[in-house]
């Protein structure tokens, strides 16, 4: 059955994706499910896959099927990956009551960068995450960073981390490549969080809700200037820098949020700002010369 | 009778001026009085690397200046401006 486009990312959301490398989604799912996922988990029964096997064949007859077939789930999944993507692994992450000390930064599987494909994880959090509970923590635009997994650990704090705490029934949907831990739990109850890697099966092109593409990127404006910055359109979005990142590299971010953008649109001249067609600039013009 | 012991800061940098403002960081207690740990923080120890050696922490560390390797050059990975301190306390 063809999924209403109104469940699609909207063109804004995608350009925050390839921006930050997450979107989030508070509190989306019925409490009711979160708490028959929640049984099912401590039953032991939300049972993986074979990796490869695609998702519409993962989970019969389970409350987390259930979940993954919310249509606004599927418009997460179908706007990033497509459709029906392939399982690659799931973990329930169980965090032990009063912790000494969080898990070390890094980044999940294996340094994973020759390709502009991208697979995503959807966390689920299947019930109230405060603050002492520590939930996920995500540095938001790291996805792109050439690192293998806990080489960052070193790392313990950036600017401008985003700490998930949230209400039950939340859903992060994060691109494979995103810095991540899991906060130190310092109440006395356990914490739950369970995690789906997905691999797309289809050619990354417009899967979303592109209605709104044309006018969203927005045109061209007078570069380092306010106007530049105050506008909600595509090319501000990329261009907006984490608090975190250094001077100079922030603007490499900017570049290879651009190249996302290309890849996923199919536009190989689409720019921000100018700042990556200046860089390709290879004039041939001998008449002038 | 009392021991010295090492207190550890790692700065992460805007840039590679030891005055620019802090971006991250990393606490590591020898004296074993606090045990930081990832994400335990919102608010940067020190809001530059030179407020850290006004406090009294030395530098023990410059990161160098390393130019990128040829076709890296659009490439990111670590933070490049790692500036790490000591502090030596009598426990
Ligand atoms: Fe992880």
């Amino acid at each position: 059955m063809a999924l209403d486009k109104k469940y699609l990312l909207t063109t804004r959301q995608m350009a925050t994706f390839v921006a930050k490398g997450f979107l989030r989604f508070d509190d989306v799912v019925p409490a009711e499910l979160n708490e028959r996922i929640m049984r099912e988990i401590d039953a032991g029964g939300v049972k993986a896959s074979r990796a490869a096997t695609p998702l519409s064949q993962c989970y019969a007859g389970t409350a987390v099927k259930e979940m993954l077939d919310m249509p606004e789930v599927q418009g997460m999944i179908q706007s990033l990956v497509g459709p029906d993507p392939l399982f690659d692994h799931q973990a329930v992450h169980v965090r032990q009551p009063n912790e000494a000390a969080a898990q070390g930064m890094h980044g999940d599987s294996i340094i994973d960068t020759s390709r502009q494909a991208f697979d995503v994880q959807l966390m689920y959090f299947p019930h109230d995450v405060p603050l002492e509970m520590g939930g996920t923590l995500v540095v938001p635009g790291s996805q792109y960073r050439r690192i293998n997994e806990s080489d960052i650990a070193r790392y313990q704090n950036f600017i401008g981390q985003v700490p998930i705490v949230c209400k039950a029934g939340t859903l992060l949907v994060l691109h494979h490549g995103i810095w991540h831990c899991g906060r130190r739990n310092q109440t006395d109850k356990m914490r739950y969080m369970f995690k789906i890697r997905l691999n797309p099966r289809v050619r990354q092109l417009r899967l979303w809700n592109t209605e709104d593409l044309e006018q969203a990127q927005g045109g061209f404006k007078p570069l380092f200037t306010r106007e530049t910055y105050v506008t909600d359109d595509i090319q501000s979005i990329l261009e907006r820098q984490e608090p975190w990142f250094e001077n100079a590299t922030g603007r490499l971010e900017i570049v290879n949020r651009i190249k996302m953008w290309r890849f996923l649109t199919g536009d190989d001249h689409f720019d921000a700002h100018y700042w990556l067609t200046r860089i390709e600039n290879e004039p041939q013009n001998l008449e002038l010369a | 009778m009392s021991q010295k012991k090492q207190q550890v800061l790692v700065l992460y940098l805007a840039n590679s001026a030891l005055d620019s403002p802090v971006k991250g960081w990393s606490v590591y207690d020898g004296t074993g009085r606090s045990r930081p740990t990832t994400g335990d923080g919102d608010v940067p120890p020190y809001q530059t690397g030179l407020d850290a050696l006004l406090d009294g922490w030395r530098v023990i560390q410059f990161p160098q200046l390393i130019p990128p390797y040829p076709n890296m050059e659009y490439t990111t990975s670590f933070q490049q401006y790692e500036f790490i301190f000591e502090r030596i306390l009598e426990v």
